[in-house]
């Protein structure tokens, strides 16, 4: 996984609410079996609106996405992810994730930064003015700033923003979490000869043998 | 000490490395179910790494995403969907490489992963159990914890039978009194979501109890569980009681024997304690509920069947339901009842079980669906169809007009061929309304398999209570 440490980015507004990851990447894209190529059905039903956000010249090199509340909640896709890193994105910031969606998110280092609701809906208004946003997640610092585009750049605000402290590691070191696990295998091992009643298994069970 | 509740007692039976604040716990994880869909980046990354399945005896794999509902070959699904075909053959090769048991489409035991779970007896009362799938909130109706992952967590539970898990919190969804007649499990989950809103349950898990949960059969309990997670929670619980317990005896993968027994008595102290507490608490009134149905784009805009499409939604402000309303092509202050619609799917893993089917048929039974609605009828498994059509409920479907497909996922979501046209309106069994959820531009209302039932004869909204006093006069 590619570390994230600092990202400046120019940033895309969507303001929506509950955008579910139908909606991110719609099922006619799932029928893969690799994570190439998803960008192209990313937000696919809405992008055949040619005035539709992604489709701006001007924010093509944005790599941060601001949403309503609840992004990323329904089917637990990670492809969602996938599509938005493929389409460049490198955080999404929200004032609330949906639970799989957030995981897969931190699993593919994609940021998800949740900022209070007034704070969302502040930096989303400036996102759609013609002058757009600009901001600097740093994950390090664990704080979202502002950045100047014009000449007043004594007005620059931050707000800070938590991440779980496993993930964040994980993110700023580019380590991927399943070589933890990995290591984590002897104690799964004790819990399991621990269990006082074996659970059942999957094996065919003996009626079901021909 | 205070009482732990059921989820605390399957959390801490499953807690194979403590939580800190550096690192989330590890969970073990008792079963693990697999689809073609979530799984095939997943093998993937296991090859890459050269890693094997650590506990295939853990894990079961089944076919219901991309399967075509039609009867066809192989060769022919090759030719009219290679993508979807090389999906089921991508499944086949890596379970026969990790030597995992596979419910192929030529398997008796074939079906929508949280239709045949249940069926065969593997989910069972206090289990851990995961999929690459949020509906897996299904398994909970068991008193399991049961909850969707992504395709990098399928893969570290096949590589090593546990999950990185922080604890969620524990929601009370308490649910008094009794449901009317002609009132089903699924209006039950739609009015709770549309009073809880689409993202109440974030970060919880959902107990459902009190007199209305308890009545409910073991059918009715997997529905309401299904949708725990379009309420936001990631899984949702029924605790096990004798309903439970008479459904998984003689199952085929459930104990036997003295293993009955001592599994019966392990069951039995699952329950929730009566001095524990919960982190959140809600009570509803069952007699107060109405069949419902859904107007908007997400599962919590849903009212009863009578009602006016209201002004505001819990969950979404007012924007989205502006956009939500644009977009299905209806007002606030519409009246549901009336509204002509265009396709009636009953499905799913929602309500795609045998009761299901049965309700459905009984008020289809020497009827018609309108011609101008097209109305499919998709089991959730092969057993369910065996099973519906030794009942001849197969008959009442094709005779009233209907298409009676093969088990699988089918028009719940537009990936293996059924699919709803740009503009439609359809009237569905299943759990999502989400934009283009069942085909691009097309539009879902979400109800119960005897309001979708009854609408699909009248070809518009109508209340089925309605309509079966017409049929008793
Ligand atoms: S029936 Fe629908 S919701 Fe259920 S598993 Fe299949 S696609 Fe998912």
């Amino acid at each position: 996984m590619k570390p994230f440490t600092t990202l400046q980015s120019r940033v895309v507004g969507l303001p929506v609410d509950n955008i579910d990851t139908d909606q991110i990447i719609p099922a006619r894209f799932l029928k893969g079996v690799d994570r190439l190529g998803l960008g192209e059905g990313l937000f696919a039903n809405w992008r055949d609106d040619p005035e539709f956000v992604l489709n701006r010249p001007q924010l093509q090199d944005a790599r941060i996405l601001i949403s309503g509340e609840n992004f990323g909640c329904g089917s637990s896709r990670e492809h969602a992810a996938w599509a938005l890193l493929d389409f460049g994105f490198r955080a999404v910031i929200s004032s609330r994730f949906g639970d799989i969606f957030r995981s897969n998110a931190l699993k593919n280092g994609l940021l998800p930064v949740e900022l209070p609701h007034a704070v969302v809906r502040q930096l989303m208004h400036h996102a759609r003015e013609p002058a757009g946003l600009h901001l600097e997640i740093d994950l390090e610092g664990s704080r979202v700033r502002t950045l100047a585009t014009g000449p007043d750049s004594s007005t620059a605000e931050s707000w800070p923003f938590t991440v779980d402290p496993f993930s964040r590691r994980c993110l700023l070191e580019g380590i991927d979490q399943l070589g933890f696990l990995l290591r984590q295998v002897p104690a799964i091992e004790r819990w399991e000869a621990s269990r006082p009643v074996q659970t059942p298994t999957s094996s065919v069970p003996q009626e079901h043998r021909s | 000490m205070s009482g732990r509740t059921l989820f605390d007692k399957i959390w801490d039976a499953h807690v194979a490395m403590a939580e800190t604040p550096e690192h989330p716990a590890v969970l073990g994880i008792d079963l693990h179910f697999v689809h073609e869909v979530t799984s095939p980046q997943a093998f993937a990354e296991l090859n890459r790494r050269g890693l094997t399945v650590r506990r295939p005896d853990r894990t079961v794999a089944t076919m219901d995403h991309s399967t075509p509902t039609l009867p066809m070959s192989r060769a022919t699904l090759a030719v009219l969907d290679p993508s979807g075909a090389h999906q089921l053959d991508q499944l086949e090769t890596n379970c026969a490489r990790h030597r995992i048991p596979l419910f192929g489409l030529e398997s008796d035991h074939q079906g929508i992963v949280h239709v045949i779970g249940p069926e065969l007896g593997l989910t069972q009362p206090g289990m851990t159990i995961v999929c690459g799938d949020s509906h897996t909130s299904t398994h909970g109706a068991f008193g399991a914890l049961a909850f969707g992952i992504g395709t990098s967590e399928v893969g570290h539970v096949l590589a090593t039978q546990g999950l990185l898990q922080r604890r969620p919190q524990t929601f009370e969804v308490r649910v008094e009194g009794r449901l009317r007649p002609g009132v089903t499990a699924k209006d039950l989950v739609l009015y709770l979501i549309s009073r809880l809103g689409i993202d109440a349950g974030t970060g919880s898990v959902f107990e459902y109890r009190g007199e209305a949960i308890e009545a409910l059969t073991m059918e009715e309990r997997m529905t309401l569980c299904n949708m725990s997670i379009e309420a936001g929670a990631r899984a949702g619980l029924v605790a096990p009681d004798q309903t439970t317990f008479d459904y998984l005896r003689g199952r085929a993968y459930a104990p036997r024997g003295q293993a009955w027994e001592e599994a019966r008595r392990r069951w039995s102290e699952l329950p929730t304690d009566a001095d524990a507490t919960f982190d959140r608490s809600v009570t509803f009134d069952a007699a107060t509920i109405e069949p419902m149905l859904t107007y908007g784009t997400n599962p919590a805009m849903a009212v009863g069947i009578r009602e006016p499409i209201p002004d505001r939604a819990v969950g979404s402000d007012d924007e989205s339901l502006r956009k939500a309303l644009d977009y299905m092509g209806f007002r606030s202050g519409d009246q549901l009842l009336g509204q002509p619609i265009d396709v009636v799917f009953i499905g799913s893993c929602t309500n795609a079980r045998l009761s299901d089917l049965t309700a459905a048929a009984r008020i289809l039974e020497g009827r018609r669906v309108a011609d101008q609605v097209r109305m499919l009828v998709v089991p959730g498994s092969r057993q369910v169809k065996r099973q519906a059509e030794e009942l001849g409920l197969d008959e009442v479907f094709r005779a009233a007009g209907a298409e009676w497909r093969e088990a699988g996922c089918s028009m719940c979501l537009a990936m293996n061929g059924d699919q709803i046209e740009p503009g439609q309106y359809a009237l569905s069994t299943s759990n999502r309304n989400f934009e283009g959820r069942q085909g691009a531009g097309g539009r879902t209302l979400l109800a119960s398999p005897i309001t979708a039932a009854a609408s699909a004869i009248a070809g518009a909204i109508v209340d089925a209570r309605e309509t079966q006093v017409e049929v008793a006069s």
